[in-house]
């Protein structure tokens, strides 16, 4: 990357930059003549000079200048003096339509240049990312690339419409008013310049502290997101380690040196204004003083001193404004340093390695020789190593954890490079292959695979996902857009691709199109023993049945069949919900709703304020006994809870109220003791409890047959009641009607799991697993687990989970050789064993490499070579 | 039946008997209630033991299956005993199996809170400590009954 700002800047925009300066020359002589058509105005047809006895005036006549030979172009108009008047005056009105439609599609243009470049070097920046090898990447704190990429070259974005034009245009005019000066009266002349001068150079010079500063400025801000990051990424250890105060304190010290350098630019800034401000206002001192001696003593006629002073007023304005650019140049041009400093990597992958190809399958394998591989510190994991990995073939690497196979297998995927020696596939050095062929014929799952915050599904096919394969299907001003949007793409320098465009390779996959997708991957996820996690995803998930009206109805049918199933039981262990009847094992709130709130206006926590519902309470006359309810619940939990330490865990499994509110409402009930009445804060917070209360789970006795005919009533009403507007927000329980905002299992149980029944649980995953197993349900609901989202990092899921979702992933890919470097260390030995089981008899006649455990067993590889201090121990 | 009865019947227990009514109730509410039906099964020998049961209600069978696979009621648990509460603190599988001899109400005591509730309540783990005591009293009885008999037989 160009390493000057002005540089970069002039390559990538330099026709732009032309057409924007060009512009505002031909914009010049417009501007000028509005500055010059008031005084026309005024001593023209207002003052009436030249006018006298009605006699007309000549306007807008057009003459080549003198030293063109003066030739007269339009001999102009004969006009009267209210003609003139309003001919001028709506000439003065066109010219500042013309004036500001230039300055319009000036500023258009400048801010679109800047945005383009702004965009290119975005992408510049991502890109390069892209290209570090792996020993920069680990050196690289992602929060402090995020900051740069998205804060740092914002700025740099509006500078660059100013970068060519502003100077161009001040300068211009500072000159103009110079040269006025100078031919008015030399000395003062000088004395202007001289003025202008010091500005010119005392300024930058204080300013170039400053300029530090800001620099340090925007480290210390860099390192502060960095270590903002890090404290997020971290948060469970800080607390497992009770280090919360360290990292307060660390932040301490790095918010106070920011804000002690924040200060001092404060100051000194305002110094240089002060200064600057000063030198301003001297120069019309020394007019006064020298240009009034003069005029005195008759060298300088008043009326020249009086232009001169007028003139001066129009330079500052500019040389301040030309001094800002200057400075704004400057910190443009220490940002862009800044940032490219940190993307100017000693090497980078070559482009081409990038190179959007189809490689063919790979034939003979991969060979090592003589390799070296050594770690950060230069220790050698591999010490001249030689050993084949023929393509067909199952290979273990084995010996004691530490001894070269973990580096041996990082090495045949790419994941590290030899110091020495060679990795050599199909007879090609392995650095001089793009990465098409060792990125789509060689899979590689490491200890810990990296995992999108995107759904299962979409991190199943992550490695599918390596060019487009089908343009988008876009009609009539969707093409059109869409084809704009590219050229404008290109414009910027980003990427050719598409990103909506059909990215899935699905032959690879091993089926032939999107409908049979689900089916296909659910093999994969079954091979890395994740197919009962991923139905359990299913079942806790949620589903528009919109998306698939069959499945809806295929799930009522099961809702049907778990019914009949449960009620055959000696024992219930389901409450349905019953429109016409109080659900006990529910809490009272979604007895009072009797549905699943969408979105946050009808949630838990929310419907003690929520206005519908208060309003209901007050009509039906339930917000007296509930509150009373609350009350008594917050009593016993007041009573039984207050001798507990903070953390007692008893808080967060059995407690309504959190540690840090008992003090809350043991105030609140001594106020109502005292017969003080509550606010309305205080009143949510009370009818909060009395929601969340359900009689058989918490058996505190404050639910009588009465009141729950009472809430049953006010269920209707509020039904019946509720507006329009608001139905969207609540998916009412209705048994014949798939429920979308409940889950799937909560759809199939349809009601509550009755508190107290013995083995509920295991008697409802009984007849859940029958009802699936009878109506084939099984797969739409794998299918709506593959939805799932992975969380940030793929934290949603346990390590377990992840690392068999990354070795799933690998196995998507179907690769020529499927490289398991220690990636299912986290599952205990018998796991271990028969994931190996099944992908080895999956993968009978393709590539396997996989490194064994000490004590593992070995006896289904065609090949194992052992290693041990970086060299090959044996082989067989 | 709700919390208050709940701590009305873990008083009529003698060793509770003493104990504060908000721990009382503390207990109570971090425990499930159940109900089992004559010949419902409390705990099955064999799962991991993830729970203990103070019977409130009813009168429960400890059941041993013999190794040619006959039931065997080895003993009765009366109204207000506590069971259960060894594999919770072994955690080891459950040795036998629990049925109710007649309709039982029991409270069960989910692990974390069993051991929760023998850290912070005293009087708690004192009542625990005097069941086992008297358990191993009875088994100690037993044994040396068994002793006898067996060097009576010589």
């Amino acid at each position: 990357m160009e390493r000057r700002l002005f540089t970069y800047i002039w390559r990538h925009s330099l026709r732009e930059q032309l057409r924007i300066i060009a512009l505002i020359a031909l914009s010049l002589p417009f501007y000028f003549l509005s500055l010059n058509l008031p005084k026309l105005i005024v001593n023209g047809p207002i003052q009436g000079d030249g006018f006298a006895d009605g006699a007309a005036r000549t306007y807008y006549a057009v003459a080549l200048p003198d030293w063109l030979g003066g030739v007269r172009l339009f001999d102009g108009l004969d006009l009267d003096r209210i003609s003139a008047l309003f001919a001028l005056s709506f000439t003065f009105l066109g010219l500042v339509c013309i004036n500001g439609l230039f300055k319009y599609r000036i500023n258009v243009l400048k801010g679109r240049m800047g945005e383009r470049l702004l965009r290119r070097l975005r992408y510049e920046l991502v890109d390069r990312v892209l290209r570090f090898y792996p020993a920069r990447l680990r050196r690289t704190k992602p929060a402090e690339v995020a900051s740069m990429v998205k804060d740092e070259v914002e700025p740099l974005g509006g500078f660059v419409g100013e970068a060519f034009a502003t100077p161009a245009y001040l300068g211009g005019q500072a000159l103009t008013a110079v040269i006025f000066i100078m031919l008015q009266n030399p000395l003062l002349g000088l004395v202007a310049v001289g003025i202008v001068s010091i500005q010119a150079f005392l300024i930058p010079y204080l300013r170039k502290p400053i300029l530090a500063l800001g620099r340090q400025r925007q480290l210390t801000a860099r390192e502060l997101s960095g270590r903002v990051g890090e404290i997020v990424d971290a948060a469970a250890d800080i607390q497992a380690n009770d280090t919360s105060n360290w990292e307060r304190a660390d932040i301490t010290r790095r918010l106070g040196r920011i804000y002690d350098i924040r200060f001092e630019i404060y100051r000194r800034k305002f110094f240089v204004k002060f200064l600057n401000n000063f030198l301003a206002q001297v120069t019309p001192f020394f007019f006064y003083a020298v240009g009034g001696y003069y005029a005195i003593m008759g060298e300088l006629s008043i009326g020249q001193l009086v232009a001169v002073i007028a003139a001066y007023k129009d330079l500052p304005g500019p040389v301040k404004e030309l001094l800002d650019w200057y400075l704004d140049k400057q910190d443009a041009q220490i940002k862009y340093e800044q940032v490219v400093e940190q993307f100017a990597a000693e090497k980078l992958i070559a482009e081409d390695m990038h190179a959007p190809v189809d490689p063919g399958p790979l034939k003979d394998g991969i060979e090592v020789r003589e390799a070296t591989v050594a770690d950060d510190t230069g220790a050698r994991l591999l010490d001249g190593v030689s050993f084949t990995i023929p393509a067909a073939a199952h290979v273990a690497l084995a010996g004691p954890n530490g001894g070269g196979k973990e580096a041996a297998a990082a090495l045949i995927a790419r994941q590290a490079s030899a110091r020495s020696g060679a990795v050599v596939v199909d007879g090609q050095p392995i650095d001089t292959l793009p990465q098409a062929v060792t990125g789509r014929r060689i899979a590689y799952v490491g200890q810990d695979a990296y995992l999108f915050g995107v759904s299962l599904k979409d991190n199943l096919l992550y490695g599918l996902r390596n060019q487009p394969r089908r343009d988008a299907m876009r009609e009539g001003p969707a093409a059109a857009r869409a084809e704009a949007r590219h050229a404008e793409d290109r414009q910027a320098g980003n990427a050719p691709f598409d990103a909506e465009a059909d990215w899935i390779d699905y032959s690879l996959l091993g089926c032939d199109d999107v409908r049979g997708l689900d089916a296909c991957l659910m093999r994969f996820v079954a091979l890395a023993g994740l197919e009962n996690d991923v139905f359990r995803f299913g079942l806790q998930g949620r589903f528009d049945p919109d998306d698939a009206p069959v499945v809806a109805e295929r799930l009522l049918q099961a809702r049907a069949l778990f019914k009949s199933r449960e009620m055959s039981g000696d024992v219930d262990i389901v409450e349905p919900f019953d429109a016409q009847h109080y659900n006990n094992q529910a809490s009272i709130g979604e007895n009072l709703l009797f549905g699943v709130a969408v979105g946050p206006a009808y949630a838990p926590d929310n419907l003690a304020r929520n206005r519908t519902v208060s309003h209901l309470l007050d009509e039906t006359g339930l917000t007296r006994p509930l509150f009373e309810l609350g009350r008594g619940v917050a009593e016993t939990m007041v009573e039984i809870f207050r001798g507990l330490p903070a953390d007692h865990p008893f808080f967060a499994q059995f407690s309504f109220i959190a540690a840090a509110d008992l003090p809350y409402f043991e105030q609140l009930l001594a106020r109502l003791t005292s017969g003080q009445p509550p606010s309305a804060e205080q009143r949510a917070r009370v009818l909060g409890l009395a929601f969340d209360y359900s009689e058989s789970r918490h058996r505190l006795g404050l639910l009588d047959d009465e009141m729950r005919g009472r809430l049953l009533s006010a269920r209707h009403l509020f039904n019946a009641r509720l507006p329009a507007h608001e139905r969207p927000k609540i998916a009412f329980y209705d048994a014949d009607d798939y429920n979308e905002a409940a889950s799937v299992e909560d759809n199939i149980l349809f009601g509550r799991i009755v508190y107290g029944a013995p083995d509920a649980q295991m008697r409802i995953e009984q007849i859940l697993q029958g009802v699936i197993a009878e109506l084939g349900l099984k797969d739409d609901i794998a299918r709506i687990g593959l939805g799932f989202h992975a969380g940030a990092a793929g934290k949603r899921l346990t390590p377990s989970q992840r690392q068999r979702l990354a070795l799933a992933r690998a196995l998507v890919k179907n690769p020529d050789i499927l490289v398991v470097n220690g990636a299912l260390a986290v599952l205990d030995p018998q796991a271990q064993a028969d994931i190996l089981g099944r992908v080895a008899g999956a993968r009978a006649g393709r590539g396997l490499v996989w490194t064994l455990s000490p004590g593992q067993d070995s006896a289904a590889f065609d090949r194992v070579i052992s290693f041990e201090h970086g060299r090959i121990a044996g082989a067989a | 039946m709700s919390i208050i009865d709940e701590v009305e019947a873990l008083r009529r227990i003698p060793y509770f008997a003493t104990m504060d009514s908000a721990k009382l109730k503390l207990l109570a509410f971090a425990s499930h209630r159940l109900q089992l039906p004559l010949g419902g099964v409390l705990c099955r020998e064999g799962e991991p033991g993830d729970a203990a049961y103070i019977l409130l209600e009813g009168e429960a069978e400890v059941v041993v299956k013999t190794d040619d696979g006959h039931d065997v009621v080895v003993a009765k648990v009366p109204k207000n005993a506590f069971i259960g509460e060894i594999a919770v603190l072994r955690n080891v599988p459950r040795t036998a199996t629990v049925v109710a001899a007649s309709p039982i109400t029991a409270l069960k005591v989910g692990k974390d809170a069993f051991f929760q509730l023998l850290r912070d309540v005293p009087q708690f783990a004192l009542e625990v400590m005097r069941e086992l005591a008297e358990r191993l009293e009875d088994t100690t009885d037993r044994l040396r009954e068994a002793q006898g008999r067996l060097d009576a037989g010589k």
